[in-house]
C-alpha cells in the first residue's frame, strides 16, 4: 500500500507500530510536492528542513512514549491565516508579505501537543474573501482533479492539499463556507464546528462572528480526530465555549435508523445545477435506506442570507483590516508624503480588489446615516434566520441538502462577474450566521468528472449527529479516489 | 445695556482606573518602565490576538456609578470606534456607544452659591491609547504601546454647570468620590484624571443653548480655570462683534494663555462605531450589582459626620485629614492602635502637612505606617523621649518609616529620667552660671530659662524639661 494513501488515522496507527516513521512520513509528503505542486500551487510557503526536523523529533517522542494520540507523526497543512510561530503567515496578501508571528494560533498549537508535524502554510483567498482561491497574492490554485477548475475556497489550497495527497490533513476556516465549499470542490471531508468550539486565538480574523476554524481530511474518520484535538476550551478567546461533549470519535458509528432529516425544498429551487441536485438526493435517499426519517420542508429565508452575510461579514473585516496600515509590521510602501499618504498607499498597494471591495462595502454600511438601515437590519436579520433553524431542529436532528449549487467553475468565470461568485454562497452561509455545524462529504461527481458534496448541517454543538452520520453515509457511498 | 451672558459647562471627565493589569490582557498598568516593556501581542494590535475583558475594571466603573446615583445597565456591550492614528495598533479603540454601563446619575456640589446637582449622562468604559514620541533629531516618530491598554472610564456630565468655580466644585467631588473608592489616584498633573471643558454662552434667560466648543490639553485646576474665562470671553467677543462661534474641538496652550482650533465640526470623523464582535455582552447579574453595593466605602461627609462623633477632633482637623482618603485611613488605623486621636491628628494637621509642603507631595504620597505613629505617640506620652527630639524622629519616619522605638534605643534619644544623674548636672550648671543664679535669686524670672537651656545642653536634649525646672527651682 503506498504511504500517500494512509489517512491520517492509518497513517498515526503505522507510525505508533513500527511500520513507517513520522519522518519517512513528511519525506514521502515533501517528494509528492515536488512532483505536483508546480501544477496545483497548494501553498504559499513550505519549510522543508523544518519539517523534516519536527517530523524527527516527533518521532523520538513517539519512540520513548511521550506522543501517543491518533495523530502523533502526522504532516498538516495549515491555511495561512492561521499564525505560526517563527513562520511566514501571509493571509495570501502582499501586505502581510513578509509577516512572521511572535506566537502559533491556540489550533495549531493543540494539534503540535497531539504530535502533528507542519508542512507549510496553504494558499487562500486573501484574507479569505473569495470562493474559488484566485484572490491570493500568490497565485491561484487549481482543482487537483482537474487543473482548469478552481478547486474552491477560501480554504481551497488546504482541500486541493489533501486532495492531492501533499498532506495528510489541513486546517482551514470558515466565515461563509469556506471550509465546506472547497471540501466539495475537491472531493474531501470539511467540517464547520459550531462557532465557539476552536478557539480563534491567532486566526487573523475576517467575519469575527462568523469565522470558525475547521479540519479538511480524507475520511470522516479523520475529520472527527482532529476536531476531537481542536475543540478545547480557551481563555484567551472569550467566545471559546465550554464543550462538554468532545469525545467525537466516538460518534463513528454506522447507524442513522430514527435519525430525522429534513430536506428544504427552498435549496433545491432556481439556480442549482441538476447533477448536484441529482447526487445529493440519492444521498438522501441511501440515508433513508440505512433507516433515517427522511422529509422535506420549507426552510424560508434562504434568499436573505447572502445579502445579510455580506453585510455584517464586510462591516467586520472593515474594521478588522485596519490594523494593517504599514506602521507595525507587513508591507509599506516605499515612498510616500507624510502619514496619511504613507496609510492610503500602504494599503492601495498592499490589498487586492476583492479585499478593497468589501473594505469599502463594509465601511459603507457603518458609515453614519446607514448604520440602522444596513447593519443594524441585517443583524436583526441575522435573528431571524436563527430562529428557523431553531423551529427546524425542534422537529429534525439534521438538515440535509446540497454544500454549493454547482461543481468547481473554471478558472477565471467567477471573478469576471462577483456577484454570481456571492450567489453560489447560497447554502452555507446561513449556517455561519446561525452559528451551526455543518459538514461537506463526497457524494458524487458530475459528467465532467468533478466531485460534487452533501451538506449535513446539525444544531449547535452537535456535531456527534454530523459525524455519524456522514460516517454511515460514507460506509454506504464506499471508497471515493481520483482515479490517476 | 450690555447684553448679560451666561456661561453653560459640560465636562468630559476620563480617569485612569487603578487595576494591576490592562483591560482586555495581562500586561502591568504600572507608570513608567522603558518603552514597549509593558506590551504584548494583544495590546500590540498583532493579526490574530484577541481581547478579554478584565472583571475589575467592570467592578470600578459600577462603584464610580453607584457613588454617582447612576442607572445600571446591567446588559452592556462595547463597540469599536474606528479611526486610524499610530498610537492606536488596532486603529479602533474598544469603547462604549451603545450601551454604556451606567447612565442618568448626578453628583451634589457645594459653592459659595450654594449646593446644586450636577446630573451625569454617561459613565463608559474603554482603553486608552500609546504614547506617540516625536524624534525630531532623526526626524521620525515612534510609539510606545506601554499605555495602550489601559483602563479608563469616561464620565460624560450634563450641561448643567455655570462657571469655573462650579467646574472645580465638581471636579473635586469627583476626585475625592474615586479615590475613596480606591478606582484611581485621580491624579491630573499625572494624566490619570483629565478633563474636556464643553463651553457654550447664551444671554440670560434665554432657553436654547449657544454653540459650542470642546477645549482639551487642560492639566491642572488652574488651567481649567483660566480656559473657561479665556473661552467665554472669546465666545462672547466673537457674538458682540456679530459673528458667530463655530462648533470645534480646541487646544489650551497653558503657558501662551490662550487656545487654538483643532479641528471643526465639518473635518470630524465618522467613528463607524458599532459593537466588538470579538467580546461577548456584559451581563450584570442583580448578585453581583448587590456586592458592589455592599462593598462600597464610607464615603466623606459619611466619615465627617463620624468623625465629630466619635474622635471629637476640631471640624477643621476633620476637613483636612478627609479631604485624603490615605490620610483618612492612616488617621483611623493610628487612633485605633493608640486611642489618642487629638494627639494622632495633631502630627498630621502639624508635621505632616509641613513636610508635605515642603516636599511638594500629596497625602496620597505619606509612606509610614500607623504602626510606627502610633509608636511615636507612646513615646512622647510615656515621656520617653521629649517633644523636641519627638520632632527629630517624626522627621526620619516621614522619610524611611523607620521603626520610632527601635531609632531612639538606637541613637540613644531617651531622656534621662535619672534624677541623682540630673541633678548632678544641673548642680554644675549653677556652680558654673553664678551671674544666672544671682538674677533669677533678685527676681528675674526669665533667668530660670537659661539655666533650663544650658542644662538640656549638657544633656544632650535628652532631659525632660518639666523634671529639669522643678529641680532647678528646688536647688535654687
Amino acid at each position: 500500500m503506498n504511504l500517500l494513501s494512509y489517512s491520517a488515522v492509518e497513517l498515526a496507527a503505522a507510525i505508533k507500530e513500527g511500520k513507517v516513521t513520522a519522518v519517512e512520513a513528511m519525506e514521502a509528503v515533501l517528494s509528492k510536492i515536488e512532483e505536483t505542486e508546480s501544477k496545483i500551487n497548494a501553498y504559499v510557503t513550505i519549510d522543508k528542513e523544518a519539517a523534516l526536523a519536527a517530523a524527527k523529533a516527533v518521532q523520538e517522542k513517539i519512540e520513548t512514549g511521550v506522543l501517543t494520540g491518533p495523530l502523533a507523526g502526522v504532516p498538516v497543512a495549515i491555511k495561512d491565516n492561521l499564525c505560526t510561530e517563527g513562520m511566514l503567515t501571509t493571509c495570501a496578501s502582499k501586505i502581510l508579505e513578509n509577516f512572521v508571528p511572535t506566537f502559533s494560533a491556540e489550533a495549531v498549537i493543540n494539534l503540535e501537543k497531539a504530535g502533528a508535524v507542519i508542512i507549510g502554510k496553504t494558499n487562500m483567498d486573501e484574507f479569505a474573501m473569495g470562493s474559488t482561491t484566485e484572490t491570493s497574492a500568490y497565485g491561484e490554485t487549481k482543482n487537483p482533479w482537474n487543473l482548469e477548475h478552481v478547486p474552491g475556497g477560501s480554504s481551497g489550497g488546504s482541500a486541493a492539499a489533501v486532495a492531492s495527497n501533499e498532506c495528510f490533513f489541513a486546517l482551514g476556516s470558515d466565515t461563509g463556507g469556506s471550509i465546506r465549499q472547497p471540501a466539495s470542490f475537491c472531493g474531501v471531508v470539511g467540517l464547520k464546528p459550531t462557532y465557539g468550539t476552536v478557539s480563534r486565538y491567532g486566526l487573523i480574523a475576517y467575519g469575527s462572528s462568523l469565522d470558525q476554524i475547521g479540519p479538511l481530511t480524507k475520511n470522516v474518520s479523520d475529520c472527527a480526530t482532529v476536531l476531537e484535538v481542536l475543540a478545547t476550551h480557551d481563555t484567551k478567546d472569550s467566545t471559546s465555549v465550554k464543550c462538554e461533549d468532545t469525545d467525537f470519535t466516538s460518534a463513528l458509528v454506522e447507524d442513522v435508523s430514527g435519525m430525522k432529516i429534513g430536506i428544504p425544498r427552498d435549496y433545491f429551487g432556481e439556480g442549482i445545477d441538476a447533477e448536484v441536485k441529482e447526487a445529493v438526493l440519492a444521498a438522501a435517499k441511501a440515508l433513508e435506506g440505512k433507516g433515517a426519517v427522511v422529509e422535506e420542508f420549507d426552510l424560508s429565508l434562504v434568499e436573505y442570507a447572502i445579502p445579510t452575510y455580506y453585510t455584517i461579514a464586510a462591516a467586520e473585516a472593515s474594521s478588522n483590516l485596519e490594523r494593517f496600515d504599514g506602521v507595525k509590521y507587513g508591507y509599506r510602501t516605499s515612498e510616500f508624503d507624510g502619514l496619511h499618504n504613507m496609510y492610503k498607499k500602504t494599503r492601495s498597494e498592499g490589498f487586492g480588489a476583492e479585499v478593497k471591495r468589501r473594505i469599502m462595502l463594509g465601511s459603507f454600511v457603518l458609515s453614519s446615516g446607514y448604520y440602522d438601515a444596513y447593519y443594524l437590519k441585517a443583524l436583526k436579520v441575522k435573528a431571524m434566520i436563527k430562529k428557523v433553524f431553531d423551529d427546524a431542529f425542534a422537529k429534525y436532528d439534521l438538515i440535509l441538502g446540497p454544500v454549493a449549487p454547482t461543481t468547481a467553475p473554471k478558472l477565471g468565470d467567477s471573478l469576471s462577474d462577483p456577484l454570481k461568485m456571492y450567489l453560489g454562497d447560497i447554502y452555507t452561509i446561513s449556517v455561519n450566521l446561525a452559528g451551526l455545524p455543518g459538514i461537506s462529504v463526497p457524494c458524487g461527481k458530475d459528467s465532467k468528472g468533478l466531485p460534487i458534496g452533501l451538506q449535513l448541517i446539525a444544531d449547535s454543538f452537535q456535531e456527534k449527529k454530523l459525524i455519524q452520520t456522514a460516517y454511515t453515509y460514507e460506509k454506504l457511498r464506499g471508497a471515493f479516489g481520483m482515479e490517476d | 445695556m450690555a447684553k448679560q451672558y451666561e456661561t453653560v459647562i459640560g465636562l468630559e471627565v476620563h480617569v485612569e482606573l487603578a487595576t494591576k493589569t490592562k483591560i482586555f490582557c495581562g500586561c502591568s498598568t504600572a507608570f513608567g518602565g522603558a518603552p514597549n516593556t509593558h506590551t504584548c501581542p494583544v495590546c500590540t494590535g498583532m493579526p490574530g490576538t484577541l481581547p478579554v475583558l478584565n472583571k475589575q475594571v467592570v467592578n470600578y466603573a459600577l462603584a464610580v456609578g453607584l457613588a454617582t446615583n447612576c442607572e445600571i445597565t446591567q446588559y452592556c456591550k462595547f463597540d469599536r470606534k474606528n479611526y486610524f492614528y499610530p498610537d492606536n495598533p488596532q486603529n479602533y479603540q474598544i469603547s462604549q456607544l451603545y450601551l454604556p454601563i451606567c447612565r442618568n446619575g448626578h453628583v451634589e456640589i457645594e459653592t459659595s452659591e450654594g449646593k446644586k446637582a450636577v446630573g451625569i449622562h454617561e459613565i463608559h468604559m474603554e482603553e486608552d491609547a500609546g504614547k506617540l514620541i516625536h524624534d525630531e533629531w532623526e526626524d521620525c516618530s515612534l510609539v510606545d504601546y506601554n499605555r495602550s491598554g489601559v483602563p479608563l472610564i469616561e464620565i460624560v456630565s450634563e450641561p448643567d454647570m455655570r462657571s469655573a468655580e462650579e467646574v472645580i466644585a465638581y471636579l473635586e467631588k469627583l476626585r475625592m468620590t474615586i479615590q475613596y473608592l480606591g478606582a484611581s489616584d485621580c491624579k491630573l498633573n499625572e494624566g490619570s484624571m483629565r478633563a474636556d471643558v464643553n463651553l457654550s454662552v447664551r444671554e440670560v434667560g434665554a432657553e436654547q443653548f449657544g454653540t459650542r466648543t470642546e477645549m482639551k490639553n487642560l492639566n491642572s485646576f488652574r488651567a481649567i480655570t483660566r480656559a473657561i474665562e479665556n473661552e467665554r470671553e472669546r465666545q462672547i467677543d466673537l457674538l458682540e462683534s456679530g459673528q458667530q462661534v463655530i462648533q470645534e474641538t480646541r487646544r489650551w496652550d497653558d503657558n501662551k494663555e490662550y487656545s487654538y482650533a483643532m479641528r471643526s465640526k465639518e473635518d470630524a470623523q465618522d467613528y463607524r462605531y458599532f459593537p466588538d464582535p470579538d467580546l461577548v455582552p456584559v451581563y450584570i447579574s442583580d448578585e453581583w450589582l448587590a456586592e458592589i453595593k455592599n462593598s462600597q466605602p464610607e464615603f466623606r461627609e459619611e466619615k465627617m459626620a463620624r468623625y465629630k462623633k466619635e474622635f471629637g477632633i476640631p471640624e477643621y482637623d476633620i476637613g483636612i485629614i478627609t479631604d485624603s482618603k490615605h490620610m483618612a485611613d492612616l488617621f483611623e488605623e493610628t487612633v485605633a492602635i493608640c486611642h489618642e486621636p487629638k494627639k494622632v491628628s495633631n502630627w498630621l494637621m502639624g508635621e505632616t502637612l509641613r513636610l508635605l509642603k515642603e516636599k511638594s507631595m500629596d497625602a496620597e504620597d505619606i509612606h509610614f505606617s500607623p504602626e510606627n505613629l502610633a509608636k511615636l505617640v507612646a513615646l512622647v506620652d510615656s515621656k520617653a523621649i521629649n517633644s523636641s527630639v519627638a520632632k527629630e524622629v517624626f522627621e526620619v519616619m516621614f522619610e524611611e518609616d523607620i521603626d520610632p522605638e527601635q531609632y531612639v534605643e538606637e541613637k540613644g534619644l531617651k531622656t534621662v529620667n535619672d534624677e541623682g544623674a540630673l541633678r548632678k548636672t544641673i548642680e554644675e550648671v549653677i556652680a558654673s552660671n553664678p551671674q544666672s543664679v544671682e538674677d533669677y535669686r533678685n527676681g528675674k524670672e526669665k533667668a530660670i530659662g537659661f539655666l533650663v537651656g544650658q542644662t538640656m545642653k549638657a544633656m544632650k536634649g535628652k532631659a525632660d524639661p518639666g523634671m529639669v525646672n522643678q529641680i532647678l527651682k528646688e536647688l535654687l
